[in-house]
């Protein structure tokens, strides 16, 4: 048992540990993290050993399977991309299944061979035993996994496979060890078909009863987070006492636990994102963050610690080096085979050199060291030395196989493709068939998808979500409208800040009961309306009315337009600048940096872009100030006023269009819009952009006045005013009402016409089921 | 199955249509389907309002370009057969498709892709992709910090790179010749 004073000494250690892996990057690049953490632990062991000439620390099971385990699978499992998890689920399951037995078996008859071969001298030791030893070595280890493909940035496809794998062939694992540890203790004779028929299925029930219990986690915590908005403070803490609850309960129950949670994690990141406050969305990211990544430097420490046992140093050379022999051929066999099968009937084949990397990637780690600790040393006297060849597996893939992952995919990349010295046409064009294709996607609508998605997302969208979500959350489903509402907030409060500023709010309360409190007004009232606005896949209405592009600041910011680019600053340039497209979309899995994609502000800037170049197109034709092009987006003469409109859509969501939530951690999702909002973007007058003055006929808002600082400048010509400024006051509760108007008409779907028309016009209500506020 | 082949008989010109996109039978009930549920009003062809309804486009740097090259110069309508054979540019590759020496090249050919691409860029048609329509381009797809001076550079550059006939634009000889192997047998769409 450890002292206080022990207990003291580590922590310190840790927190020292903790900082000098963070601060130097320079070293992280090349040895991955969890390599320095194991060598340091083997310093510690050694120090620790050479003060009390005796172990005293090492990792025990229990601790590392109840306390250090169940949250890093919990974070992982969170931010686990789903989409391309489920999408490549069956290459996954064939990997993990299929995969992990061929390994168990394969190493465990191979040693068994070698020692009948008598390569390793004499051991007290049986066939049983030895593909017990199979089974415990044959896992691939999901921290190990995390740890070292984090600095290695793999594409997207190969890291799931690898961590999919990794995650779900713990069903596999368990099932293995502990029909193997069974038939160790019956006895070589007693086994018969009874038995065999047994094992497999406990596989079926350990497996698919750990999964279902973590779904039935999923959609308990999913369901609690619809009423904790009394208790936002502790929304976290819920959900991850909830998900080691998941744990827990599948351990006693004897089914997979960390399929359990996985599948918690997995399941119901989508709905908890949706209904928590953006807060406790991002406390609990970074809680389970700060939890995994302190869970891993202790898993790491005590494994190099644990080397320190004088107890396993039981060397047998045949034994450890056959082990490491065989662990590594029949991965790559195993992985090369499986991928072969595989790809006959892949979309995107799976390439060699991934493959290969798949392969090397197969490493072993924690888990494979907490199960060979549980063996029984009654029933397999060799359990040190078992236990000194896990230690050494371990070390050997952690370690070697983790520094030379990374120049090993440097290498075969830049044997494979000439990707350097791309020209700049190449990069532009490069991106603009992204772009391409993500259109043609868009504008096919998941057709791509197979029969199970389109049917689970019609399923998920009738059933699960009424289920699952809070009504507030179902409404804000669509991302856009919940960027685009917290864009809202934001620049309200950018207004109120501004008349403070200027010293007075009186132009506002010049208003009918325009209200200071923007923010409130705007979350309880705007959020009622606008999501219906955004109805039938219409482009909302909102972007029409608010100003589309985004707020400066007041101040010029002079850019350094004195450096004329030269060819490195234009490659610079494209490199930095150019729009993401959502197939650039890499998912990310780094355990230190948590990365705040930027995509959600680019879509914004986007977005705002397009509408406005739309307006502009449909204005000019409306005007008659230039000639309708061939493509004039939305020309007035065919938008004709219906009168009775159209039959209002009672399926919003047809199965083929709507893909306003996929089921994933996309960019577009609303919880990840949480805290992006700092960058703006600055609107230098003339950034290579027509900044054209926001018309102000086209606000179909009553009459505004300047605000003041406008007038004060004049024209815009010095200053360049927010262009939102420019033009008029948000919302009031007048245009409220009138965008519950536009909301109402269902009489031309052409935004644009409705943005037009005059306020007087009255529309009938046609869409069952909505309330909307009269205001 | 007897409802494939029933549904596949409404859509009109499908043999024909299936023989030149290569499109399997079941891809052309969904992409019917498809062009079904985008026009809304039910009018048997598409317009510019179906296309902007569809909300992600109007995320895409270059959605209303791609949009408008589905309209033929002139027309303002797209009807199903134009539709299709605009998204049969994007098919995945038959890898094992014999390659018979009289046919014409398949509409997802790396050609006909860049193709594609070029009159994306080339808006008036001519031929050439000049240094307006290049800048429009760039701005496009361009984030908006970067000024105008940088962006007239960047394109400058652009066309210094491709243009090797000196006339100050690229033709679309050029644009396939500095175009990068685009990884043509991941560039597809899944139908």
């Amino acid at each position: 048992q450890m002292t206080t004073k022990h207990q003291y000494q580590w922590h310190i250690i840790i927190c020292l540990l903790f900082l000098v892996c963070e601060l130097n990057h320079s070293v992280t690049s090349v040895f991955p993290e969890s390599s320095l953490l194991i060598m340091l632990g083997f310093i510690l062991g050694g120090i620790v050993w050479g003060a009390d000439k005796a172990q005293t620390f090492k990792l025990i099971p229990t601790n590392f399977f109840y306390y250090l385990l169940p949250q890093i699978i919990l974070d992982a499992s969170y931010c686990m991309p789903n989409k391309l998890f489920f999408s490549n689920l069956g290459a996954i399951l064939i990997h993990a299944i299929i995969g992990t037995c061929w390994n168990a078996g394969t190493v465990g008859i191979a040693l068994w061979a070698c020692y009948e071969g008598g390569a390793m001298g004499n051991l007290n030791i049986g066939p049983l035993q030895f593909l017990l030893f199979g089974a415990l070595i044959s896992a691939v280890d999901p921290v190990a996994v995390i740890a070292v493909f984090e600095e290695v940035h793999v594409n997207e496809v190969l890291y799931i496979l690898v961590f999919g794998e990794s995650l779900l062939n713990d069903g596999v694992t368990v099932v293995l060890y502990n029909v193997f540890d069974a038939f160790v203790s019956l006895g070589g004779p007693k086994i018969n078909a009874a038995e065999i028929i047994k094992g497999i299925v406990s596989f079926f029930v350990v497996a698919f009863g750990g999964s279902f219990l973590g779904v039935v986690f999923a959609i308990l915590i999913s369901m609690l987070t619809r009423i904790t908005k009394n208790v936002q403070v502790i929304e976290a803490g819920f959900i991850i006492v909830l998900g080691y609850l998941s744990y827990l309960t599948a351990e006693m129950l004897s089914l997979s636990a960390i399929l359990s949670i996985t599948f918690c994690g997995v399941c119901c990141q989508k709905y908890i994102n949706a209904n928590m406050d953006e807060k406790s969305v991002t406390t609990l990211r970074y809680t389970l963050k700060v939890m995994a990544n302190g869970s891993e430097t202790m898993i790491f420490v005590f494994l190099g610690v644990s080397a320190i046992d004088k107890n396993i140093w039981v060397w047998n050379t045949g034994f450890i080096l056959l082990t490491i022999f065989f662990v590594v051929i029949f991965r790559f066999i195993g992985v090369f085979f499986l991928n072969w099968i595989l790809n006959q009937s892949r979309l995107i084949p799976i390439d060699i050199t991934d493959q290969f990397v798949m392969a090397y990637g197969g490493l072993r780690g924690a888990v494979a060291y907490g199960l060979a600790a549980l063996l029984d040393e009654k029933k397999i006297p060799e359990k040190n030395l078992m236990l000194g060849t896990t230690l050494i597996v371990v070390y050997f893939t952690v370690i070697l196989q983790g520094i030379t992952m990374k120049p090993l995919v440097q290498w075969l990349k830049v044997k494979k493709a000439t990707h350097s010295d791309l020209t700049l046409n190449g990069k532009m064009n490069n991106r603009a068939f992204e772009h391409i294709l993500t259109a043609m996607e868009d504008i096919c609508g998941r057709m791509g998808d197979n029969w199970w998605t389109r049917h689970w997302n019609y399923f998920e969208d009738k059933y699960v979500c009424w289920l699952l979500l809070k009504s507030d959350a179902r409404k804000h489903k669509d991302p856009i409208f919940g960027a685009f509402h917290k864009l809202n907030l934001e620049d309200a409060t950018k207004y109120v800040t501004e008349g403070e500023r200027k010293g007075s709010l009186d132009f506002i309360r010049n208003y009918d009961s325009a209200s200071v409190d923007f923010k409130k007004k705007l979350a309880l009232e705007y959020g009622d309306i606008t999501p219906y606005i955004t109805g039938i896949d219409n482009v909302p209405v909102t972007s029409v009315m608010k100003n589309p592009i985004p707020s400066v600041s007041l101040d010029i910011h002079e850019q350094d337009r004195k450096s004329l680019p030269d060819k490195l600053s234009a490659h610079h340039l494209l490199d930095q600048h150019l729009y993401k497209s959502r197939r650039d979309n890499r998912p990310t899995y780094s355990r230190s940096h948590y990365n705040t994609s930027e995509n959600p502000d680019e879509m914004q800037e986007i977005f705002q872009r397009t509408m406005r170049s739309r307006l502009e197109s449909f204005k000019s034709a409306k005007m008659g100030v230039n000639p309708a092009k061939k493509l004039s987006k939305h020309p007035k003469k065919d938008s004709t006023h219906k009168p009775n409109g159209k039959p209002a859509d009672p399926h919003r969501t047809h199965p083929y269009g709507d893909e306003d939530f996929e089921f994933s951690a996309d960019s577009a999702s609303s919880s990840e819009i949480a805290g992006h909002f700092h960058r703006r973007s600055t609107n230098t007058p003339g950034a290579g952009v027509d900044n054209p003055a926001f018309i102000p006929e086209m606000d179909t808002s009553p009459p505004m006045r300047n605000p003041p600082w406008q007038t004060e400048t004049g024209n815009n010509t010095a200053v360049a005013p927010s262009q939102r400024a420019q033009g008029r006051l948000p919302w009031t509760s007048t245009n409220l009402r009138h965008l519950a108007l536009l909301r109402m008409s269902t009489r031309s779907t052409d935004s644009f016409v409705m943005a037009d028309a005059s306020l007087d016009e009255e529309a009938p209500e046609e869409k069952p089921g909505t309330h909307h506020t009269r205001l | 199955m007897g409802s494939t082949s029933s549904t596949l008989l409404k859509i009109p010109n499908v043999e024909v249509l299936m023989q030149e996109t290569g499109f399997s039978p079941a891809h052309m009930i969904r992409l019917h389907d498809r062009f079904k549920a985008l026009d809304k009003e039910g009018r048997g062809h598409l317009c510019p309002q179906d296309f902007g309804a569809i909300k992600e486009l109007a995320m895409n740097p270059i959605g209303d370009r791609i949009i408008g090259a589905f309209f033929c110069p002139g027309k303002e309508t797209v009807d199903f057969h134009t539709f299709v054979k605009i998204l049969a540019h994007f098919r995945p590759v038959d890898k094992n498709r014999p390659k018979e020496p009289n046919s014409p090249e398949p509409i997802n050919s790396r050609s006909n892709k860049l193709r594609f691409a070029f009159q994306l860029y080339d808006q008036d048609k001519d031929g050439k992709i000049s240094r307006d329509e290049l800048l429009k381009v760039l701005q496009a797809m361009l984030g908006m910090q970067v000024t105008e001076e940088q962006l007239e550079s960047i394109a400058d550059r652009t066309i210094q790179e491709a243009d090797l006939d000196r006339d100050d634009a690229i033709s679309f000889e050029e644009f396939r010749k500095v175009s990068p192997e685009i990884l043509h047998s991941r560039c597809f769409i899944k139908v």
